[in-house]
């Protein structure tokens, strides 16, 4: 397990791109808003939170059907699948590695990129907790997508349009928690439940992940 | 004698069948008594005007497209566990009218905001929860068009529902948390429901028989819709419900007779 995370982290940030590209992708589209809804910073500040959260998710997405297609391709995904590994195993390590090279990344850039559209000081504190809880279920959804359409040519819009919908919850207590921290309230429910849905998709969704794959390799 | 013996396609076909014409000859005629009855018969609410009677359109929609999801749900679950084609087909089946079903929900809604509450679209909870359902429709669709093999598609799209079923209730109560809304609470939730179809269809019965002297007042705990009203609208809920399962019959015939042309070209294909 740790060997294949260290192989899938090596790949990710040697073999060209995938790193460096959601995060360029964050920036670009943040730097984008305020051409787009003007530059007053009472405007910027409000729509900051909701607008930090969209990009972020938009960034994970970005990246998720390289999580299993390069495998799939080269044909190292059968051999993971017979290895002494569970295929569900593969499942999370995949997960949580696609996490720590597109959320992590994007969690520790957004206070940079807050700064950019004028974010509430306060805000700051939710929106690393926030991004920090809540990108990992990002990641591990897109997974199960990623696994549900390996099998496709050209599956890179199918799977956003089957994983967006399922970014909802996530999108909608994320982004909550850095409002209601911007306005100095306690975000303590949209965090809690933030760390529920990711607790709850490291839980179960591997299962669902792996069955998808085997269907997808047999 | 086993339910399960429907899930050979030939019974299937040869018992559908005859009971098709039937279903759509139920269909209609309740939903030409419930609507004519609706529009015409009923007196407009003293608030919302004529404006209300789209409810016979709107609530019946609404209550099917949650419905059709569930009985995909259950679909995908027997055909996972069991392995039975028909029940993947049916599933397949209805997606299309579930999508339909949630598109007249969004669209007549629509229709009855504009007047009452001078918005054809709000971001409330429930109008959310069914564009997000509306979402899940589409994607399910998708990955069933998108993959050739009839087996993985069938694996696949199931799974997709059942993961899909718990983020969707997700989303609902995440929806509520986010935004409280404009939309009255449910003029008939599911709880209360089924007491009140009860209740109310002997009381209906029972009034019809003995006339005014002896109504009887059912015990309804929250009278949200008047019993002028809930009859023909009771009426199209059976008419909507009778045209779904109608329609999932015919359509999982022609699946079925599609996924054996397909058989038999590849058969003679191979020569």
């Amino acid at each position: 397990m740790i060997a294949l995370l260290a192989r899938d982290l090596r790949l990710a940030v040697r073999a060209g791109g995938g790193f460096g590209l959601g995060l360029a992708f964050f920036l670009i589209v943040i730097v984008l808003i305020p051409f787009g809804v003007g530059p007053e910073a009472s405007v910027l500040t409000r729509i900051a939170p909701g607008v930090l959260w969209v990009a972020a998710l938009l960034a994970a997405l970005l990246s998720l059907d390289r999580i299993f297609a390069l495998d799939h391709e080269d044909g190292s995904l059968p051999l993971l699948a017979t290895s002494p590994l569970p295929l569900e195993g593969v499942a999370l390590t995949k997960g949580v590695a696609h996490w720590l090279t597109t959320g992590l990344p994007l969690t520790l850039a957004a206070p940079a990129l807050g700064f950019l559209l004028n974010l509430a000081p306060a805000a700051y504190p939710y929106l690393l907790a926030s991004l920090a809880l809540g990108t990992p279920a990002l990641s591990m959804i897109g997974t199960f997508g990623a696994a549900l359409t390996v099998g496709i040519r050209r599956g890179g819009l199918l799977l956003s349009l089957l994983v967006l919908p399922l970014y909802v919850p996530t999108l909608i207590f994320g982004a909550e928690a850095v409002r209601l921290g911007s306005d100095g309230l306690s975000a303590t429910v949209p965090l809690a439940m933030l760390s529920g849905i990711t607790l709850f998709s490291y839980a179960l969704l591997p299962f669902a992940t792996a069955a998808a794959l085997r269907i997808n390799l047999r | 004698m086993s339910f399960w013996e429907y899930a050979n396609p030939k019974k299937f076909i040869a018992t559908t069948t005859p009971i098709l014409p039937w279903a759509f000859g139920i269909a209609a005629a309740c939903l030409i008594v419930g609507l004519v009855w609706g529009f015409f018969f009923t007196p407009d609410d003293i608030r919302q005007g004529s404006t209300v009677k789209i409810i016979y359109l709107h609530v019946p929609a609404a209550m099917m497209a949650i419905n059709v999801w569930g009985m995909m749900l259950v679909t995908s679950l027997i055909w996972l566990i069991r392995r039975h084609h028909v029940s993947a087909l049916a599933a397949r089946a209805a997606a299309p009218i579930g999508i339909v079903m949630t598109l007249i929900a969004l669209v007549t809604g629509a229709i009855w905001g504009q007047p009452m509450w001078g918005t054809w679209w709000a971001w409330d909870p429930r109008l959310t929860s069914f564009l997000i359902l509306f979402l899940f429709y589409l994607g399910y669709m998708a990955l069933w068009e998108a993959i050739d093999d009839p087996d993985t598609a069938a694996d696949l799209t199931s799974i997709l529902c059942i993961v899909g079923s718990v983020f969707a209730f997700l989303s609902r109560f995440a929806v509520q948390f986010w935004n409280q809304g404009l939309h009255q609470a449910e003029s008939v939730s599911l709880w209360e429901w089924t007491f009140n179809v009860i209740a109310r269809f002997f009381a209906f019965v029972w009034n019809s028989i003995f006339g005014a002297e002896q109504v009887i007042e059912v015990a309804v705990r929250e009278e949200n819709v008047s019993n002028v009203f809930f009859v023909p609208l009771l009426i199209c809920m059976i008419g909507f419900v009778v045209l779904f399962v109608a329609l999932v019959f015919q359509r999982t015939t022609t699946e079925i007779r599609v996924r054996r042309i397909r058989a038999l070209e590849s058969r003679a294909r191979r020569g």
